[in-house]
């Protein structure tokens, strides 16, 4: 397990929020918010992977975005290194971009199609450092080699690599300016098994190598489980819960991620014939417009009354485990209904705009 | 990248010689008689011996056999002599127009200039306010800016180039009294105030050729700026930490412009091609009112040479564009 104690944070989130207005009518006046990362706060330390999964459409990767401030977030404050993200204008941001990196999902899309791969890995160089010709054609080598493309490659397009070897693109390009920090979202997604596994495995060489902090989005829950030292459970725009890897595999304290770890599947067929699954019902609230209360309080299978009048805090109820549920509640803990029922009258407040 | 406009060049000979058959038949169908503006006072013999003499009383295909000769050698043929002062086209028979019993190569080498200097500039002017109009519209999509952009493009669309003539017409020759209304050809540059002039006159079809095609562009130049804006590489580009004209102009626009210069390139043949419209209202005599002249008049050699020399323009710059769209988007390879 990762041991938080004497390491310094390196990133800092506190209170991030990021809401899409939602405009409607002739004078597209402002009738509501989209509320994709609502009140989201953790750390990472130096050296950390932090993981962050939930389902689709949760805000992982809006979560990951609004850090490195690649959209403007709502409110909230960041702290990358003790520089403030949020609060620095755009030339500030400029130069904070080397120390702050992204691996995105598509490793096709986010290459620009008409740039060749010198071109791309060597671009960042162009504009943060003063290097000569000839040591940035070296550094963009020495990258390449780093995540094992053929140097022979250099001057060839995206469209010509397979998948794998776009991410490497990508992951080469991240690395150009030596960052501390790289924001991993959903990098192997798009990727077939095989290749999942290299990547990942680079991913990780490439922390021990480097000193690099990841932060890794992914809804993967056996690769997060492979990767991570802490994860971090979203859950509609809010973490639900933090804790470190091993103990939440171990032992899953709020109810979805009960639910999210049941549906592992097994490897083993013996164990698998005993796998009790969580079957949660409805569907995800929309995030324009979350539930009263907990926004789990739809589905959850032991929700209480409590749950539908106040919202639940992220507290630390054990060391290092932090959790957002009612349950956890000292005074609340003991009134749990047993065997309550999910409530299935919400469907005003189904998602699907 | 060789082989393939080789190929495409040989394919684009087949390709015309079918354009021109057309041509010719739909010349020779519609109805109509040269000699019909020949007064009634001359004599029914002396009209039969000038059809004679048109070459109308042989059948078609001979009069179009005919003409592909002309076209195809003996015009070459007069060409070269023009250039290098020989001597191999005496007594050959060139395309003659019948209504000015001259050749109409030559009546068209004297019409180029007028229409390449007002269609042509106004075509460069409009493609040079196109393109910026398009990408801070984009860029800054539904501003102040691109609504006004959307408004004007939409005036230069719906608008035809003979209502903004007429009104630039009322408004700046008759009423102000800034520029004059007729083009005058026989203007020659010699000195400042003749250039002056020549400005002057140019100003108002200028501005009327360049507006409708400035509202093509732009609308064109701003949806594939916008189509580009929201790609993923743009912000891979935004999270290597460039500057925002790093990003808009090399990522973004570079990958824009392919279709936009697709279009700009398939628009060069209208500007031989003449702005007919413009040049009737302007007065100037180029190769768009000399083509309706010539279809006034019956004049079929010169209407189907033009419209010919308009065909093979087309073609030309068809593979031009294709060709651009190799160079530019390395995805395509042509061989």
């Amino acid at each position: 397990m990762f041991d938080t104690a004497g390491v310094k944070p390196l990133i800092e989130v506190k209170g991030l929020k990021m809401y899409f207005p939602i405009t409607a009518g002739v004078f597209r006046s402002h009738v509501g918010d989209v509320k994709a990362v609502d009140d989201v706060s953790f750390t990472i330390f130096e050296g950390e992977t932090l993981g962050l999964v939930g389902e689709s459409g949760c805000g992982k990767s809006t979560c990951g975005r609004a850090i490195l401030r690649l959209y403007e977030p709502t409110a909230g404050s960041v702290v990358i290194d003790g520089q403030d993200v949020l609060g620095a204008d755009q030339g500030l941001l400029r130069r904070m971009r080397p120390k702050m990196q992204m691996v995105f999902q598509d490793p096709q899309a986010s290459l620009n199609p008409r740039m060749t791969v010198a071109a791309i890995i060597g671009e960042p160089l162009d504009e943060h450092t003063t290097l000569s010709k000839a040591e940035k054609l070296a550094r963009i080598y020495e990258l390449m080699d780093q995540v094992g493309l053929n140097r022979d490659f250099a001057n060839r397009y995206p469209h010509e690599f397979s998948g794998g070897q776009r991410q490497r693109i990508g992951i080469a390009r991240a690395l150009a300016l030596n960052p501390k920090f790289i924001v991993c979202d959903e990098p192997i997604a798009a990727l077939d098994v095989s290749i999942q596994a290299q990547v990942v495995n680079l991913l990780e060489e490439l922390q021990d190598r480097l000193g690099l902090t990841y932060l890794f989005i992914s809804h993967d829950l056996s690769m997060v489980r492979h990767i991570a030292d802490r994860v971090a459970v979203m859950y509609l725009g809010q973490i639900i819960e933090l804790s470190p890897r091993d103990a939440i595999y171990a032992e899953p304290l709020h109810p979805y991620t009960q639910a999210l770890l049941s549906a592992v599947p097994e490897p083993d067929p013996e164990a698998e014939k005993t796998r009790r699954r969580i079957i949660l019902t409805g569907d995800v609230p929309s995030p324009a417009n979350p539930p009263k209360g907990c926004n789990f309080c739809t589905r959850c299978p032991k929700v209480m009354d409590i749950c539908r009048v106040e919202e639940p805090r992220l507290t630390e109820i054990r060391p290092g485990r932090f959790v957002s549920c009612h349950l956890y509640d000292e005074t609340a803990g003991a009134t749990a209904a047993p065997g309550a029922t999910p409530s299935n009258n919400n469907t005003a407040i189904q998602q699907g705009e | 990248m060789f082989t393939f406009t080789l190929r495409r060049l040989m394919i684009a000979i087949p390709t015309l010689l079918i354009i021109s058959l057309v041509i010719f038949l739909l010349l020779e169908a519609a109805p109509g008689d040269p000699l019909g503006d020949v007064p009634l006072t001359v004599p029914p013999e002396v009209k039969a011996k000038m059809r004679e003499a048109l070459g109308l009383n042989s059948p078609w295909w001979v009069r179009y056999i005919l003409w592909l000769k002309q076209f195809f050698w003996v015009e070459p043929v007069h060409l070269w002599d023009a250039l290098f002062g020989t001597h191999f086209g005496d007594g050959m028979q060139r395309v003659i127009s019948f209504q000015s019993r001259q050749p109409v190569m030559q009546i068209i080498a004297e019409r180029m200039p007028q229409t390449l200097m007002v269609v042509g500039l106004a075509y460069v002017v409009g493609v040079l306010i196109a393109l910026p109009i398009g990408i801070i519209s984009a860029y800054r999509q539904y501003s102040w800016f691109d609504n006004i952009g959307t408004f004007v493009s939409m005036i230069g669309f719906s608008v035809p180039t003979f209502f903004t003539g007429v009104v630039l017409i009322i408004v700046f020759a008759v009423k102000l009294q800034w520029f004059p209304s007729v083009y005058d050809t026989t203007l020659k540059v010699t000195d400042a105030a003749s250039f002056w002039a020549q400005v002057r006159q140019m100003v108002m079809p200028v501005t009327v050729l360049a507006l409708y095609n400035a509202a093509q562009i732009s609308r064109f130049m701003r949806a594939s700026m916008l189509d580009n804006l929201g790609q993923d590489y743009v912000r891979t580009a935004r999270a290597k930490g460039l500057t925002e004209k790093v990003v808009v102009l090399i990522h973004v626009l570079r990958n824009s412009l392919i279709p936009v210069v697709t279009v700009i390139a398939l628009g060069v043949p209208t500007i031989f091609g003449g702005a007919i419209i413009t040049e009737q209202v302007f007065k100037v005599n180029g190769l768009g009112q000399q083509l309706i002249l010539s279809i006034h008049a019956n004049d079929m050699p010169m209407v189907m040479t033009l419209t010919f020399i308009f065909a093979i323009l087309i073609v030309l710059f068809n593979l031009v564009a294709d060709l651009l769209y190799g160079i530019l988007d390395p995805r395509i390879r042509y061989d």
